[in-house]
Parts: structure tokens; sequence; C-alpha cells
């Protein structure tokens, strides 16, 4: 899922100051299962703000509603009729959906309520761990279903740098070393012998070195 | 011989190779470079310039080699992938080259965590044995990496670096196998302090061949002090300063340390040279390059041959 954290108050509240009527919207997706933008985060979002207005002596009118999705056309859609009632949005929502309201209601200002964080999975209950950095050419296949590329600190594609000390990462102790974690699945696997091949050097135009990427399927595009 | 490099003259002829480090200032000091020239001249057969060493912004190993060239000294530049990608990488190698510099070593880098710029981005666009492979290619095939032809080749004397001492231990001898593979030329290993563990590695490089297949020069730090000793025990990720080393440093008075420190390198190089495999030294005393003449005449290896 993509991840994301609250942005601390005061920056949000410094966003909406010059305004009256605020939308917020929570997402129904990945903020959700990440406890970043769902309803329940819309709810105590909308609370703090109206307490730090009532602290500070102005008005302020909060919509809330949460979205099915707010990076799909169809339901950003859905929210036309509340447009027209606000005077600013605060999307609760990844970068994704922050930018296809943006995109979609051109007249009025959108401000993200979190910081977009990556691509992950859950470690435990409140634990979310980066897993992929979508370079668009996966390698999970040869590297024992670990990713190089998203839990080396270096990127390296190659094996483990000399900082590899216990089975952690030189930055820090709470970081596994990658190429640890792969070495003993290759080994599990009976694979070891793989580890000799060397992986060339990478073409990172699937990965974002061509700019932004888009993906068409034609069977599917309208 | 695959190169002009003074470096590969002296291990082709069969000497024990010895190569020192000197670390760029941190800031327009060029005389910095030529003082501790100063002291390495004569002494070493190439002087590694490190490349924005602990991630801490210096002169550029580039400019600093050119430097050490001007004083008559055979630079080995070192390469980072930490801060540039294949272009600017490529660029400068065939700069350093264009500048008279023959000898290079190719490595990841340490992490921008450590140093004095933790907000900036890490490149690391290829990794260390894809920076070897590429170094090779425009030497022998005479291509960039995007595979494009590449007119005046550089003819560089290809270094990697192995830490003999970090985990998995059962991976560092195939992790070798594969910078050899890659195209290195020789190797500087991470300094040695546990020379036990350090054999126990060697026996596995013995092993597989890969002493025939590039000269491995052993990597060697005197300690300054117990402070120092302690730091890289405790501090410094992938260094083995096993404790007989610390509590020898603390078991003499403050102001004998750092002859103890010396004492304690010279008789590892002596242990060193018994090791079948070591081909040379790599003599790392950092910010102490005064002290190199001494280690190398004390443990034998003066004068350097002339190649």
């Amino acid at each position: 899922m993509i991840t994301a954290e609250r942005k601390p108050l005061e920056e949000i509240i410094e966003y909406i100051k010059p305004f009256k009527r605020i939308l917020l919207l929570g997402c129904n997706e990945c903020v959700t299962v990440c406890s970043a933008g769902g309803r329940k985060e819309v709810g105590l979002l909308a609370s703090g703000l109206q307490m730090a207005r009532l602290k500070s002596g102005t008005d302020i009118e909060i919509q809330q509603h949460t979205l099915e999705r707010q990076c799909d056309p169809e339901y950003v859609e859905e929210i036309v009729s509340m447009i027209d009632g606000a005077d600013a949005v605060l999307s609760m929502a990844c970068g994704c959906g922050v930018q296809q309201l943006a995109m979609r209601y051109k007249e009025i200002p959108v401000f993200p309520a979190v910081n977009t964080k990556f691509m992950g999975a859950s470690e435990r209950q409140g634990v979310w761990a980066e897993r992929c950095q979508g370079c668009g050419d996966c390698l999970l296949g040869i590297t024992g279903g670990i990713c190089p590329i998203s839990r080396c600190a270096k990127q390296l594609m190659n094996g483990p740098c000399g900082g590899s000390t216990t089975g952690k990462c030189e930055i820090s102790e709470d970081v596994d070393c990658a190429w640890q974690l792969i070495w003993d699945r290759l080994k599990a696997l009976g694979l070891t012998e793989r580890y000799l091949d060397i992986m060339p050097a990478k073409d990172w135009r699937s990965g974002g070195g061509s700019g932004p990427r888009k993906i068409i399927r034609e069977d599917l595009a309208e | 011989m695959k190169t002009e490099s003074n470096l590969e003259k002296v291990l082709a002829a069969g000497h024990l190779a010895v190569t020192s480090e000197c670390g760029p200032p941190r800031g327009c000091k060029p005389e910095e470079v030529v003082a501790k020239s100063k002291f390495l001249d004569g002494i070493v057969d190439a002087v590694n310039v490190t490349d924005n060493q602990t991630a801490m912004v210096r002169m550029s190993s580039l400019a600093a080699s050119v430097i050490v060239k001007q004083q008559g000294l055979h630079p080995l530049f070192q390469v980072t992938c930490r801060d540039r990608n294949r272009l600017a990488m490529q660029a400068d190698i065939i700069g350093a080259y264009s500048l008279g510099i023959d000898t290079m070593l190719c490595l990841s880098g340490d992490h921008t965590k450590f140093g004095d710029h933790p907000q900036a981005m890490n490149v690391h666009d290829i990794d260390s044995i894809q920076l070897i492979q590429m170094v090779k290619d425009m030497r022998d095939k005479g291509i960039f990496q995007g595979g494009a032809e590449l007119k005046g080749s550089p003819k560089m004397f290809i270094g990697a670096a192995a830490n003999p001492f970090a985990d998995p231990f059962e991976l560092r001898v195939m992790r070798l196998a594969k910078k050899i593979a890659a195209g290195a030329d020789f190797i500087q290993t991470q300094c040695i302090f546990n020379v036990p563990k350090f054999e126990q590695w060697m026996e596995g490089v013995r092993k597989m061949g890969l002493h025939k297949k590039c000269y491995i020069l052993a990597g060697v730090t005197p300690c300054k002090s117990l402070g120092a000793a302690k730091y890289m025990a405790n501090r410094v990720p992938g260094m083995d300063v096993p404790k007989d080393v610390v509590d020898r440093m603390a078991s003499v008075p403050k102001e004998k340390q750092a002859d103890e420190g010396v004492a304690i390198c010279v008789e590892t190089i002596e242990r060193l040279k018994k090791v079948e495999g070591v081909a040379g030294f790599h003599i790392m005393a950092i910010e102490w390059e005064e002290k190199v003449e001494e280690i190398c005449q004390r443990a034998g290896l003066l004068p350097r041959p002339q190649v």
C-alpha cells in the first residue's frame, strides 16, 4: 500500500487560515489501512481544527466526507455538489488523491493534510516499512523475494557493502541488512550459486529516469 | 601489463607493493595536499586520494589527485557511487586519465547519514561492482556504459575494496570473486587488526584461486591513541578491532600510546607478510601521514623498488 502520516496540526492550520468553509476529504483505501487519512482520522482532524479555531476566535465550518478512492475520477466526481459549499478542500489522501482533486476542481484550492511516505507493508500493528520503490523492472525473482532497491540503503545490486554487521545495516541497528536477508533466503532455497551472477547496471528508464511514467493498456483505454 | 600504472608495474615485478592515503582538505588548501604528499614521496607506490570520505565534502578526489601527481607521486583516484551517476563518473574517469592518472579504486561510498550533509540524496545509480565493470569496458572494449564507442580509452589499473570483517562472513570471499569477475585488478582490504580472521578469509580466497587472479593489498592502520582504537572498535561500521589490541593500547601511558600503535602496525605487517596471497600493504595513517615512512622503514618495506 501507499503509506502516509498526518502532517503536524500547525502546518494544516496555516494552510487553511484564510478560509472559513472547509471540505475535509478522507480516502477509504491505503491511507485508511495505515490509519492516516480514513474516516476516523477525518473526524479527529475536524475536531482538532475546530478546537484550534475556537481558541483563536475565528469561525470554521467543516464538511466531512470520505471517498472510496480519491485517485479515481469516478469517485472524485461524487463531491461536485459539496464543492460549491466550500472555500477550500483539505485532502487526507495520498499525493495521488490530492492531485486528482486539484485537476478536477480547478477553481478551488486543495491542500494536503498528510505526507505521503512510501510503498510499504505492515510489519506489525502500527508499524509499516518500505518494501518497493516502483523501479518498474522487478528484481524479486532473482533476489530471493527481498528487494535490494528499496531495502538496501545504498541500493546495492550485487551484495552487501562492508558496513553489514550481525545482520544490520550500517545506518541503523533498526534496519536489517537487505543483503543478509537475501543471502539467508538464497541459502534456504539452495540457490547460493546464484549470488555469483553479476547483476548489470540497472536501466532506470523504467524507474522514473525518463520522466513521469504512464501505463496505457490499449485493451482497456478509451 | 594492462596499463602504465606504477602500482601495476611494482606488483607485476613481484614486489610487495605499498600504498597509503591522502584525505583532501575541507577547503581550498592545496598546500595541505602538497604537505601530505611530501610525507609519502619515495615511500609508497601509489597514494589513495579519497572521494568525500565519510560523506564529508572535501576537495574533489580528481583535483587532489592532480596535485599529488604534480608533486611527482602516483595518485590512486578513488571514486564512490554515492555522489555521481554514471555520466558524471565516466566524465571524471576520462578527465582523470587525460590528466595522467592511471590507477583508481571503485567504491560504494559511506552513506550520507554519517557525513555533514545528511540532507543529501544518495545517488547509487550503479553499485561498486557495476562501476568496476564500467571502467573495464571503457578500458578494454573502448565503450561507454551506455554502449557507444569511446574514442581514446582510459587505461586504468582498476582497484576495489574488500572487507573480510563484515557480515555475512561466508559471503565475503564470494563478493571478492564477484569483484574480480567484474574486472578488479587489485584489492585493498579494510584495516586488519584481527589477523586470525583475515587468515581465515584468505584461506577461502586461496581455495577459489582468487589470489592468482588479482593482487590483494592488506590494509593496516596505526592507532594514534587508545581513544582512536576504542573509536574504531565501537563506532566504525565493519571494523573489527579485537579486545587484546585495545587492551595493549591501554597498557601503556598516554604519551607512549602513539609509539605502541606504530609498533602494533609494524608487527601486523610482519605477520601478514607470511600469509600466502598477500601482494602488498595499504597503510591508512589517517591524518598521520608523517608516520608512514617510519612504519615502512621498520617493516622492511624501504627503499621502494624502481620499476
